[in-house]
């Protein structure tokens, strides 16, 4: 593997960069998303800040549909959708689409569980300390349930990272098409390897710094 | 100040209905301390939280000040309660802000200006005691520290009214008395009307004005706290009180006591100011009736000593009569408990 060096750096080079585009774009129009969905999917309960049967029964069978589609077929089922949106359904463009589809929900999933972690006496406190709910939802909840949410997003990350390996299939680049054309269509295992080495070593970091960040928001600030 | 009228609250689950709360009536008076306690399940959680509309009643009318709250748009509430401080069993502080602010936050929802609060913190930190706690968190501090900040807090928008939920449940004995002692300190500082609900009637003997003994959703009792413990009526008020004579007044303790004459057992309760010997020595020699005292205990009611006596009384029947009448003049509150007939003349074992 080391005496091809020079011939495998630049291609490791272009496709983790492509790897990291699809997951950075993907993710900030996903959270974008997915954080006000999860927010609505706790407050929308009843006996909640602004309980409503429908919009939360509504949200929650959306999500729940998603959620249940493994992302090589959600990917391929929306083309239609993608086309439309970003007009293309090949390469980085066509990838992102489907990558925020799937990880949106994902995110909303997660960050419902983080805001259901902040005990409601808190929110009680300050409903009756004559806060408004809207006050309540974004300097309350949201604040108190930023570690959770920092680790939820950790997960997501992580999530989307495999993902976009599948979007390999449809030509998107990056990691995960260089395993499939290099390591799977050409037998060449050292790619192969080496992409899965560049996969753990990613995983890892995204991990430990999520760990990180959100101990560290736990323990003050 | 505060009124409740004809409360009601029924709670609706798919299948079941549960009355919580019972045509409640209750009047607070501005400056004073009103305990409300019963056991748990009794309502008084749902009843407190009333008061500021946490929870809103079925039927009744929820008056402060003469305003009633059921008709206020949802900003003219957040503004009433502005002015009513809550405090907590659990505190329910936020885990990711410091202790000042914790106390802070809710100024800054109101726009309140920096420098103002920077004072204000620091005086309501000064106030509770915890002026060298402003930058610790609060899963560093303990619990009774962790209440004297759900104080600071309760008190940053200078409310008129304090509600405790349960607010020393969760302390140990020493902890709680120095919480009660916080809580009257600012009853009297700033005037403050307080009501609080608690299933311990500590609690209410050491700051309480007034209390209302709550059960099963419905108010069996209510007075001043020197009338229901120097007079309890209802079981789970005698119960509250201490004053359960079944375990202190034995059938052989009524047989020992069993004479020729008649004779009852009566209650005495004493106020702080009135001395009790002479009263009971007085009685003897001036009805010729022999008196027994049976049990005895002083009760501290806000710092005013309460004496209870069970005296035990015996001699000719309208001597007797004259004598606890006599009693009832002299003594606070008099009480008989029980009658006890003489031995009939002819005995057959």
């Amino acid at each position: 593997m080391l005496d091809r060096m020079d011939e495998l750096a630049p291609l490791f080079g272009i496709s983790l960069y492509e790897t990291l585009v699809m997951v950075i774009v993907s993710l900030v129009i996903a959270t974008i998303i997915g954080i006000p969905l999860g927010v609505l999917l706790v407050v929308t309960r009843p006996n909640h800040l602004y309980p409503n049967k429908w919009i939360f029964q509504l949200l929650n069978t959306i999500v729940n549909i998603i959620r249940s589609l493994p992302f090589i077929i959600l990917m391929l089922a929306i083309i239609p959708f993608t086309e439309l949106i970003v007009g293309t359904s090949i390469g980085i463009r066509g990838a992102i689409v489907p990558l925020i589809v799937y990880i949106a929900p994902y995110i909303a999933r997660l960050v419902e569980t983080a805001f259901l972690e902040v005990n409601y006496g808190i929110i009680e406190a300050y409903r009756g300390m004559g806060a408004s709910r809207f006050q309540i939802v974004i300097r309350i909840m949201l604040r108190e349930a930023r570690p959770g949410i920092l680790l939820c997003m950790t997960i997501a990350l992580i999530g989307l990272i495999g993902a976009t390996a599948m979007a390999g299939v449809i030509g998107a680049g990056g990691l995960g098409d260089l395993a499939l054309r290099y390591g799977y269509q050409q037998w060449d295992l050292p790619v192969m390897f080496g992409t899965v080495i560049i996969l753990i070593v990613l995983v890892q970091i995204i991990q430990s710094l999520g760990n990180y960040f959100a101990k560290k928001l736990k323990m003050s600030a | 100040m505060i009124e409740l009228k004809n409360i009601s609250k029924t709670f609706h689950d798919r299948k079941t209905k549960v009355d919580a709360l019972k045509n409640i009536n209750i009047e607070i008076n501005e400056g004073e301390i009103f305990g409300i306690i019963g056991f748990s399940g009794a309502g008084k959680s749902t009843l407190l939280r009333i008061i500021n509309l946490l929870e809103e009643p079925t039927s009744g009318e929820v008056s402060i000040n003469g305003r009633n709250l059921l008709t206020l748009k949802e900003r003219e509430l957040r503004n009433v309660r502005k002015k009513i401080g809550i405090i907590f069993q659990q505190f329910h502080l936020l885990s990711s802000y410091n202790v000042f602010d914790n106390v802070a936050e809710i100024l800054r929802m109101n726009g309140v200006s920096k420098q103002e609060i920077n004072k204000k913190v620091k005086d309501l930190l000064l106030l509770v005691g915890l002026e060298d706690k402003a930058n610790q968190y609060p899963a560093n501090l303990s619990g009774g520290q962790k209440q004297r900040v759900g104080i600071a807090r309760a008190l940053a928008m200078d409310p008129d009214i304090l509600l405790c939920d349960e607010a020393t449940s969760a302390l140990d004995p020493k902890t709680t008395d120095s919480i009660l002692k916080l809580l009257l300190d600012i009853n009297k500082k700033l005037g403050l009307t307080i009501v609080l609900i608690t299933h311990e009637m500590d609690v209410i003997k050491k700051v309480c004005d007034r209390v209302a003994v709550m059960e099963k959703g419905e108010i069996v009792e209510q007075g001043t706290v020197l009338d229901i413990f120097s007079n309890p009526v209802q079981e789970t008020t005698n119960h509250f009180v201490g004053n359960v004579y079944e375990n202190m007044i034995t059938e052989e303790m009524l047989s020992a006591l069993r004479g020729d004459d008649p004779s009852y057992i009566l209650r005495l309760a004493f106020r702080g100011d009135s001395a009790l010997d002479p009263v009971l020595s007085e009685v003897a020699s001036s009805y010729s009736v022999t008196s027994n005292i049976v049990h005895g205990s002083i009760t501290y009611l806000k710092g005013t000593p309460l004496g209870i006596l069970f005296v035990h009384l015996s001699g000719d029947a309208d001597k007797l009569k004259q004598a606890i009448s006599y009693l009832e003049e002299k003594v606070y509150r008099v009480e008989v408990i029980r009658e006890i007939s003489g031995k009939p003349k002819e005995v057959l074992v």
